[in-house]
């Protein structure tokens, strides 16, 4: 009789246990595909309809000729849904059109400048992290001793101050002043493959650093915070104060029982914040002049270059929705609750 | 409601922060307002301009003069002057773009939360949507596309108008959302459904019985939105997509002066960035804690 | 005889803006090994605190600011931190109010209760593990050997609820400190978390100080009983005695206040007023505003614990001389 109910108890959490995980995934995909269609359309859209890409091709002196073959070539003379099934085709096969400005595929462009841009915001992500938890945690436990306090102003201005400013006032100190650090550029970088990599040399770790720690600092603080704060929280929990009637070590409780508990909430802001860092990216690719995706927008924006524009988004559209789709499996993961089927 | 003030103003005397955040704030407003009549020079008038003049250190360095307390820019722009106008420029953006914002998402929240159904779905499906990118990259998109779509000639004239679009569409989703749950809630309260019984028609009930009590959030969020608004217009005329040299705001001069910082330059950039700062570091701490004096649960 | 566990005179100030208030007041407690002891007292008398401050829990701004707390004859009241905390869980475990919220619901149980027996007996993990099955299978958990990797919302709250107690003996304490372990629960699930505390008490030989303001749990349970009241603990006896006998007015009055289940009464007896918050504590005994037998001695001088017909009471009805009873 126990047995059976066992057994059956047994059954029911297997069985959730491993079909939940697929079915929650394709899920979120399901709902990822609306969110990548209206992208998709306004891409579409911008490229179909904003300004006129067959003067910006020509330039400024063209015969009639000239035109009509130039609207052919690019396929704008067909019907509009036709020219959408395309755009959607060719985007799927990883052609996004030519740049206006550089008469080049987008494509090679932004595979180009992919690797600057990648290793700027995962360098940007870990400072933010690395720094960013330990500094949560030790303010979270220590949190009226005097380096908290410190860290908790230098915090707020980080907030506070905006990113581009940030970057100056770093290569005012850093490179003008004390001459430590480049102030620009990526330094000598290797190629691996397609892939240039600034992170094998010295000079190209030297100059990763500056835009690294501008481009992190503010999820650094706010991730600090965050952390703290949930710290703070979880500690004045019972399972907190029940574990220190158990006579776990402060190592134990801190580090195994509240972190754990804290991680939740700062999976989710950290993915959001992920985000944060590719948009921002643009900011600090201009101060430090870094060739990467940011810098490329920026130009292209500068001159009206649509093509890269509507690549642009379409790029980061699709990163984000890995990005939510990544940050729902650690939830996964780190909450056993979720794992039996109770939707949030 | 007049309870509810005198807390505000207790609480507000009993806050140091709250207290010098305001004087900032007031000083930054009043200099900005009161910049064609206070402000030493005229920094748009450019036959007053002199380059003889330019890059002059502040007064307090070695070659400073009195005559330009905080020095003078690449093209002989009194720094002071120039901050005061830019700061002019960057606060009517900022507020601006936050009343468009709050207006977009005050329509599209009542209509979705009265409305419901599919036209609820959709309007919100497209804020979420958008909610899922940062603010600023919708705002640089926008205000690129914009000035793509805009003949040149106009672009100039047109620069502030378009700054307050981009950066109002990338904000209005918060407001909407926001309002949209109150409307529901405010939807199923008996004295709406007496107001239908009456025969008042939707839009008049909408208006007069369901948006008043949506205002106390709303305004919180608008406090709140108007420092980082500030900060959007900064970061696109720093990126170069925002206002031109002829007319800068407070991020045009920094991108100005960034281009000189390595040649020693530093006052061109530094002043205007530490104004920058300070003004929405304040707004931030004030919207925070009229956010925290209000609402504790919205902590 | 030696006491196992023995409260001196503990006093415990939590310093405000507006001065300190006295929320422990020279607590005297003793506890023999074995012995079950209840702390009955209303809300805010202080019966939790008194737990707190003998594991050394005490929240921020709380601290002890006089007597002692012995241990087998050991103070353990001044200790530092590290070596207080070999004490909790090892020689003295708790048992908290709210089984919900004492479990960390991202752990599985059974690696709640290895990292407890791992921390103070030095277990491998294979005898861990196993041992942990055991303690399930003692507290009543059906199908202890799966449900040792459940994680604790698998659990019901009674179920959860034998899991704490499992957590708090599992290293062999020889006290156990239990909060209020059946105030959060069903009605009809106490009684059974009761009798498994007392039946495991007894097979380990634990002693239990079992804090609630449940008077019926307090007489089943237990073998004697103290009573606090605003801070103070007002009288001391065995159950028999302070249950069916009070010395203390406050404790009559207690007795009265509760419903019996077979006698028919038709009003039950109420007493006046309130407890005082701890920041107007009258001087004197703290009951004389509600006190029905209250003379004037009674609002100067404060009573300590003295010998009153079967019990110790701190009343001024039983000092050598007094003829008011």
């Amino acid at each position: 009789m126990l047995g059976a109910a066992t057994a059956s108890y047994r059954g029911r959490i297997c069985v959730r246990g491993i079909s939940a995980i697929p079915a929650f995934i394709i899920s979120r995909i399901l709902q990822a595909i609306p969110v990548l269609l209206i992208v998709g359309f306004i891409a579409f859209a911008l490229f179909a309809f904003v300004g006129d890409p067959v003067n910006i091709m020509l330039g400024t002196s063209y015969t009639e000729a000239d035109r009509v073959r130039m609207t052919h070539e690019l396929g704008l003379d067909q019907p509009f849904l036709v020219q959408y099934i395309k755009f959607i085709w060719a985007v799927l096969h990883g052609e996004f059109g030519v740049s206006y400005r550089l008469a080049r595929p987008v494509s090679s462009l932004i595979a180009e400048r992919l690797p600057a841009t990648a290793e700027l915001s995962l360098a940007a992500a870990l400072f933010a992290m690395l720094v960013g938890i330990p500094a949560g945690v030790y303010t979270g436990i220590y949190r009226n001793a005097f380096t908290s306090r410190v860290f908790m102003v230098l915090s707020l201005v980080g907030v506070s101050l905006p990113t581009f400013l940030i970057g100056i006032l770093l290569i005012l100190v850093f490179s003008v002043l004390l001459g430590w650090l480049p102030s620009y550029g990526r330094g000598t970088t290797v190629a691996i493959g397609g892939w240039t990599t600034g992170l094998l040399t010295v000079s190209g770790l030297k100059a990763l650093v500056l835009p690294a720690i501008t481009l992190g600092l503010f999820q650094m603080t706010l991730i600090m915070r965050l952390v703290r704060a949930e710290m703070l929280e979880v500690l004045r929990s019972d399972y907190i104060k029940f574990a220190r009637a158990r006579g776990l070590t402060n190592r134990a409780i801190y580090f195994g029982h509240a972190l754990k508990n804290t991680l939740v909430p700062v999976i989710t802001v950290a993915g959001l914040q992920l985000g944060g860092i590719v948009a921002f990216s643009i900011v600090t690719e201009t101060v430090f002049q870094w060739p990467g995706m940011g810098l490329l927008l920026v130009q292209s924006i500068q001159v009206g270059d649509i093509p890269v524009m509507s690549t642009y988004l379409l790029l980061v559209a699709v990163l984000f929705v890995i990005i939510n789709l990544i940050v729902d499996m650690l939830y996964f993961a780190v909450d056993p609750r979720l794992r039996v089927g109770r939707a949030r | 409601m007049r309870a509810l003030d005198s807390d505000l103003v207790y609480n507000f005397r009993r806050s140091p922060i709250a207290i010098i955040s305001t004087l900032i704030v007031v000083i930054c407003v009043g200099a900005a307002a009161l910049a064609p009549l206070i402000a030493p020079y005229n920094p748009f008038d450019l036959a007053s301009l002199n380059l003889m003049d330019s890059m002059i250190p502040p007064a307090f360095l070695p070659d400073g003069t009195a005559a330009h307390l905080l020095g003078t820019d690449n093209q002989g722009r009194d720094l002071v002057s120039a901050m005061m106008y830019g700061g002019r420029i960057s606060l009517i953006i900022g507020l601006s773009a936050v009343v468009f914002a709050t207006i977009v998402g005050i329509l599209v929240g009542l209509t979705a939360g009265y409305a419901g159904g599919a036209v609820d779905a959709v309007l919100m499906r497209i804020a979420d949507v958008q909610l899922t990118f940062p603010a600023i990259l919708i705002a640089l998109l926008v205000s690129g596309v914009v000035g793509v779509a805009l003949p040149p000639s106009l672009h100039e004239k047109l620069e502030v108008y378009v700054l307050i679009f981009a950066i109002g569409i990338s904000r209005w989703p918060q407001f909407a959302r926001t309002v949209r749950s109150s409307t529901m809630v405010e939807r199923g309260r008996d004295y709406v459904l007496a107001a239908r019984v009456i025969g008042l028609s939707g839009p008049r009930i909408v208006l007069t019985h369901i948006l008043p009590n949506a205002w106390g959030p709303v305004v919180v969020i608008a406090t709140i939105n108007i420092g980082g608004s500030i900060l959007d217009e900064a970061t696109l005329s720093f990126l170069g997509v925002g206002l031109p040299a002829t007319q800068p705001s407070l991020g045009t001069l920094i991108r100005i002066g960034n281009d000189y910082l390595y040649s020693g330059e530093w006052w061109i950039t530094i002043f205007p960035g530490v104004a920058l700062a300070a003004l929405v570091l304040s707004i931030n701490l004030l919207g925070d804690w009229l956010r925290d004096a209000v609402n504790p649960r919205l902590r | 005889m030696s006491a196992l566990l023995d409260v001196q005179d503990l006093s415990v100030d939590f310093p405000t803006r507006r001065g300190r208030l006295h929320a422990l007041d020279r607590v005297s407690l003793s506890i023999q090994p074995g012995e079950i002891l209840g702390v009955v007292g209303e809300s805010g008398a202080g019966k939790s605190l008194t737990g707190a401050a003998i594991i050394g829990l005490l929240e921020p701004p709380g601290v002890i600011v006089g007597g002692q707390v012995s241990l087998e004859g050991r103070r353990i009241d001044k200790l530092p931190p590290e070596q207080m905390r070999r004490i909790r869980g090892r020689q003295i475990g708790a048992v908290f109010q709210d089984p919900l919220t004492t479990l960390n619901p991202l752990y599985t149980v059974g690696r709640q209760l290895v990292e407890t027996m791992q921390t103070h007996l030095g277990l491998s993990d294979r005898d861990a593990k196993a041992r942990a099955v055991q303690w399930l299978v003692d507290v009543g958990i059906p199908g202890a050997a799966e449900r040792v990797d459940a994680y604790p919302h698998e659990f019901s709250g009674g179920m959860r609820q034998r899991v704490v107690i499992a957590l708090a003996l599992c290293a062999e304490p020889k006290l156990v400190i239990a909060d209020e372990p059946t105030t959060a629960l069903d009605v009809s699930i106490q009684a059974q978390v009761i009798a498994l505390l007392r039946r495991l008490a007894r097979e380990h030989g634990t002693a239990v100080l079992l804090v609630t303001h449940d008077m019926g749990v307090i007489a089943e349970t237990c073998d004697r009983v103290a009573v606090m009241y605003a801070g103070r603990v007002i009288e001391v006896g065995s159950v028999a005695a302070v249950v069916h006998r009070p010395s203390h007015p406050y404790t009559e009055g207690l007795m009265a206040s509760i419903p019996a289940l077979r006698a028919r009464v038709d009003r039950l007896a109420q007493i006046d007023g309130a407890m005082p918050r701890l920041n107007a504590i009258p001087p004197g005994c703290a009951y004389n505003p509600r006190c029905p037998k209250v003379f004037e001695r009674c609002r100067h001088d404060r009573p300590n614990l003295m010998p009153a017909k079967e019990t110790q009471a701190a009343c001024w009805l039983y000092a050598e001389g007094a003829v008011h009873g």
